[in-house]
C-alpha cells in the first residue's frame, strides 16, 4: 500500500472517498497515476457493521453541525440533520441501497424538454445519453449491477411482490427487482446477497457494491493510491497565479496538516463540496473558490421523494430481504398531462422498527400511530423518488455556527418547487392505488427523510456564468480544481443518482489522465 | 409463511414485571403504579407520584395495549437516574407534572395518573404539546420504546439477521396469501 509525503506537489488529492472519490481515485490508480484519497472519517470493515439501525448510524454517519431552512419539513423535524451522509472510508456508499439506473436521454436536456419552468433553474446537461453510454456501462461492470452485463436480476422479496402484484393489477408494465449493484450471484470475489435485509447499515456479506470494499482496495493494490482515514479537509490552498497547490486537513488528533497537490479534486457530497469551496475564500477569490459564476452552494436538489406505506390484513415482513429490490418505472416518463415536468421511479423500501417509528410521520404520537406501528409486520413500502427543480434559491451557504474545527457550518436552505409538489401528490395516488389494488386495510403518506440523494451544489454547465465546472467536472475559474461528486448534476433525473456519480468519476479519470500527460494541468 | 409468535413473554420477564400488570389491572388505562411501593420506591430522585404521571404520559403518547409498563418505566427511570445529576431536569420534570395536574384538576377534577379515560388524558396532553416535558419525552420514548430489543418480537419485528444467514433459507419471499386477494 502506498504512502505518499505530504510534501510531494505531482498528486492527485481526492477529498473523500465515496461514490465520486473513491471511484476516481481507484480509475486513476490503474491509469498508473498517483493520488491520495483524504476522508474525514475512519476506516470501518465490514466486520465492524451491525445490524442493528441507530447503532450503525451513530456509528458512521456525518453528525457534524449543520443548520436548515425553508420549509421543507426536514428543517422541522430534523433541524440539524438534513442529510444522511455517510462519514467514513467509502462514504455514503457504505448506507446506499444499491439501485443503479441510467438517466433516459430526455433527462439530459431538461431545460430543452420541459421547457421555461418558472422558477426553476433549469438548463441542459453539457453531456448527453450518448457520450455517456460506454462510461455508464463501465460503471455497472465494476459495480456488477444487475440486470446487465447478463447478470440475472434479485429474487423479489415478500415487500416486492406485494409491489408487483398491486402494481400488475393496475396495468403496470415496467416492473421488476431492479437494476441493483448488489451480486445476485458470486461475482468478482465476493459472494451473493444473503437477503439479510440490512442494507442500509452496511452489508455483512459484501454482496452489496460499495468504494469501500471495491474501488479501495484494488486501488491500494496498484500502489497508486493511499487513502488517508481521519483527515478532514478545512481549506484549499492556492498561489498567486490561482492554481491550487494543496490543501489544509484536520488530523485524527485534530493536528492541522497541509497536503500538496498537482491537482484537486473535491467529492466531499453536495453539502460539504460547496461549503470547502466557500470556506477556502481569500484576497483573490474572495467570495469562495471556483465561484466566479456565484453558482457555488445554489441549485441544491434533493429528488421529489415520499414513501407509501400499507398495511394489509395478513403479515409481510417486509424487512426481510434486500432492502430496495424492487422497482415500477412506468411513472418515470416525461408526460406533463399529469400536471408536473419530468417523471419519478416507485422502489421497494422497508425500514426496521426503530427507524420507522421515527420516520413514518415524524413527530407523531397517540393511537392513529400505534395503531400503525402495531401493524408493522402487515406493512408494505415503498419510496417515491423523482426528478426536482434546481432553483437558485434551494442552496447550501456557510451558517454564522462553526464547527468542531472552529470553520463555518453549512446551512441548506430547502423549500419544494410547485412541480415537486404536484409529481409528489401524483405520486401519492398512485402509490396508494397499487396497495389497494391488493387490499390495503390503511395506507400512510411519509413525508421526505432527510436527504439521501444530495446534488447539483457545483453544476455542470455549457457556460462558464451559468455553472461552477465544465463538462468534465473541471472548475470553471481554476484549471487543476475539479468537483467530482453528485454536486457537478446539472439536473437531478428520475433516478438515484450513484450510477451516474461513478459513470461521470470514470470519465472525469480520463480525462485528467490526457491533460496530465498534455501538460495542460 | 413463516409466521412469528408475538406471545414471547418469556417466564422470568412475566414474574418480573409483576402480576399486576399480566393480570390487566391496566385496563382502562388506571395504573397501579403510583399505588405501588415497589415501584415509587424505585424513582427516588423524581418521587413516586411523578414517575408514575409520567408513565402513564408515556403510555399516552404511545399507546400500545400489549405493552407492558415497564417498557415506559425504563425510559422514566432514565430520567430517574438522570435528575440525581441534573437539577435543571428535575426542576423542569417537577414543575410540568405540577402544571399538568392543575389542568387536569381545572378541566376533569383530578390528578392526571387518576383521569379515568384515556380520551380525556389525551385532551389534556394535547394542549401541553409545546410544553418542554412533553417534547423531550415524546422524543426519548421514540428510542426509549422502538429501539428496545426486548420489544421488538411483540412487534413481528426479527432484529439483526446476518449472525442468522440472513433471510435467504428463512422466508424472504414466502408470502403466500397475495393470489387470495
Ligand atoms: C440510506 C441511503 C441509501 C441510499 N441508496 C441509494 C441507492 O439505492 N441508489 C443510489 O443511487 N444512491 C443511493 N444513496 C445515495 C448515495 O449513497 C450517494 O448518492 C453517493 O454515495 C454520493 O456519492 P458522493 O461521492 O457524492 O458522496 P459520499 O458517498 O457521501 O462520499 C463523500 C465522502 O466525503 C467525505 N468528506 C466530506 N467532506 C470532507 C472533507 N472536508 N474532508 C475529507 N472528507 C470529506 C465524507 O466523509 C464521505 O465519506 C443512498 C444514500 C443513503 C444514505
Ligand atoms: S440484503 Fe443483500 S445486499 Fe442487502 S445487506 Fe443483505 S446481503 Fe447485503
Amino acid at each position: 500500500m502506498a504512502k505518499f509525503s505530504k510534501d510531494d506537489n505531482s498528486l492527485v488529492v481526492i477529498i473523500g472517498s465515496g461514490a465520486g472519490g473513491g471511484t476516481l481515485g481507484y480509475e486513476l490508480a490503474k491509469k498508473g497515476i498517483k493520488s491520495v484519497i483524504l476522508e474525514a472519517g475512519g476506516r470501518h470493515e465490514i466486520r465492524d457493521f451491525s445490524n442493528d439501525e441507530w447503532g450503525m448510524f451513530g456509528k458512521i454517519s456525518w453528525l457534524d453541525k449543520r443548520t436548515t431552512s425553508g420549509d421543507w419539513r426536514v428543517a422541522k423535524d430534523f433541524g440539524g440533520l438534513p442529510a444522511w451522509i455517510v462519514k467514513a472510508v467509502g462514504g455514503s456508499t457504505i448506507h446506499w441501497a444499491g439501485a443503479s439506473l441510467r438517466f433516459q436521454e430526455h433527462e439530459w436536456k431538461a431545460r430543452t424538454t420541459y421547457g421555461n419552468v418558472k422558477g426553476a433553474s433549469l438548463l441542459d446537461w453539457p453531456i448527453d445519453a450518448k457520450e455517456m453510454a460506454p462510461y455508464y456501462a463501465k460503471a455497472e461492470y465494476e459495480m456488477g449491477t444487475t440486470g446487465t452485463n447478463n447478470i440475472p436480476r434479485l429474487p423479489g422479496n415478500n415487500n416486492f411482490k406485494v409491489l408487483e402484484a398491486g402494481a400488475k393489477k393496475l396495468g403496470y408494465k415496467k416492473v421488476h427487482t431492479g437494476n441493483m449493484s448488489i451480486n445476485s450471484q458470486p461475482r468478482d470475489g465476493r459472494i451473493g446477497c444473503q437477503q439479510i435485509g440490512f442494507c442500509f447499515q452496511g452489508c455483512k456479506s459484501g454482496a452489496k457494491w460499495s468504494t469501500l470494499y471495491v474501488a479501495i482496495p484494488k486501488g491500494e493494490k496498484t500502489g497508486n493510491l493511499e487513502v488517508r482515514p481521519n483527515s478532514h479537509v478545512i481549506r484549499i490552498e492556492h498561489d498567486k497565479s490561482g492554481k491550487v497547490t494543496g490543501v489544509v486537513y484536520k488530523d485524527k488528533d485534530g493536528k492541522t496538516q497541509i497536503q500538496k497537490a498537482r491537482i484537486v479534486a473535491v467529492a466531499g457530497n453536495s453539502i460539504e463540496s460547496p461549503r470547502l469551496l466557500l470556506n477556502s475564500e481569500s484576497n483573490m477569490f474572495k467570495n469562495g473558490l471556483a465561484n466566479s459564476s456565484g453558482e457555488v452552494g445554489k441549485n441544491y436538489m434533493r429528488h421529489m421523494t415520499a414513501s407509501v406505506y400499507a398495511i394489509f390484513e395478513r403479515p409481510v415482513y417486509m424487512y426481510r430481504g434486500t432492502t430496495m429490490a424492487g422497482i415500477v418505472q412506468d411513472e418515470s416518463i416525461h408526460n406533463p398531462k399529469r400536471g408536473f415536468v419530468g417523471g419519478y421511479e416507485l422502489e421497494t423500501l422497508s425500514l426496521g422498527l426503530p427507524f420507522m417509528a421515527a420516520f413514518l410521520d415524524p413527530g407523531q404520537w397517540g393511537r392513529e400511530f400505534t395503531a400503525s406501528m402495531d401493524k408493522y409486520d402487515h406493512m408494505a413500502g415503498m419510496w417515491i423518488v423523482g426528478e426536482d427543480m434546481p432553483q437558485s434559491t434551494n442552496r447550501v451557504t456557510l451558517s454564522d455556527q462553526k464547527d468542531q474545527y472552529g470553520m463555518r457550518a453549512p446551512n441548506v436552505h430547502f423549500s419544494d418547487h410547485p412541480n415537486d409538489i404536484a409529481m409528489r401528490q401524483h405520486a401519492f395516488g398512485r402509490g396508494k392505488a397499487i396497495y389497494n389494488a391488493v387490499k390495503a386495510t390503511k395506507t400512510i403518506e411519509t413525508p421526505p427523510y432527510p436527504s439521501t440523494h444530495n446534488l447539483g451544489t457545483n453544476r455542470m454547465s455549457a457556460k462558464a456564468k451559468d455553472g461552477v465546472v465544465n463538462k468534465h467536472g473541471q472548475s470553471w475559474d481554476i484549471k487543476n480544481l475539479f468537483i467530482s461528486d453528485g454536486s457537478q448534476f446539472t439536473t437531478g433525473a428520475a433516478e438515484n443518482p450513484t450510477l451516474t456519480i461513478v459513470a461521470l468519476a470514470i470519465r472525469q479519470a480520463d480525462y485528467i489522465a490526457k491533460q496530465m500527460s498534455s501538460k495542460a494541468i | 409463511m413463516r409466521i412469528l409468535d408475538k406471545k414471547t413473554i418469556s417466564r422470568r420477564s412475566f414474574l418480573k414485571s409483576g402480576t399486576a400488570t399480566a393480570l390487566g389491572l391496566t385496563i382502562a388505562g388506571n395504573l397501579v403504579l403510583g399505588k405501588s411501593s415497589a415501584w415509587a420506591a424505585s424513582f427516588d430522585n423524581l418521587g413516586g407520584g411523578n414517575a408514575a404521571t409520567l408513565i402513564q404520559m408515556a403510555r399516552d403518547i404511545y399507546p400500545h395495549d400489549h405493552l407492558a409498563d415497564k417498557y415506559y418505566a425504563k425510559v422514566i427511570e432514565g430520567y430517574n437516574t438522570a435528575a440525581a445529576k441534573d437539577a435543571e431536569l428535575k426542576k423542569m420534570i417537577q414543575a410540568e407534572v405540577k402544571k399538568i395536574n392543575e389542568a387536569s384538576k381545572k378541566k376533569y377534577g383530578s390528578d392526571y395518573k387518576d383521569i379515568n379515560r384515556e380520551i380525556e388524558r389525551v385532551d389534556i396532553l394535547k394542549a401541553n404539546t409545546s410544553s418542554p416535558l412533553f417534547g423531550k419525552l415524546r422524543g426519548d420514548l421514540v428510542t426509549g420504546i422502538y429501539n428496545n430489543q426486548e420489544v421488538w418480537p411483540k412487534f413481528g419485528y426479527e432484529g439483526a439477521s446476518a449472525d442468522k444467514g440472513g433471510y435467504i433459507k428463512r422466508g424472504f419471499n414466502d408470502i403466500n396469501w397475495l393470489d387470495k386477494v
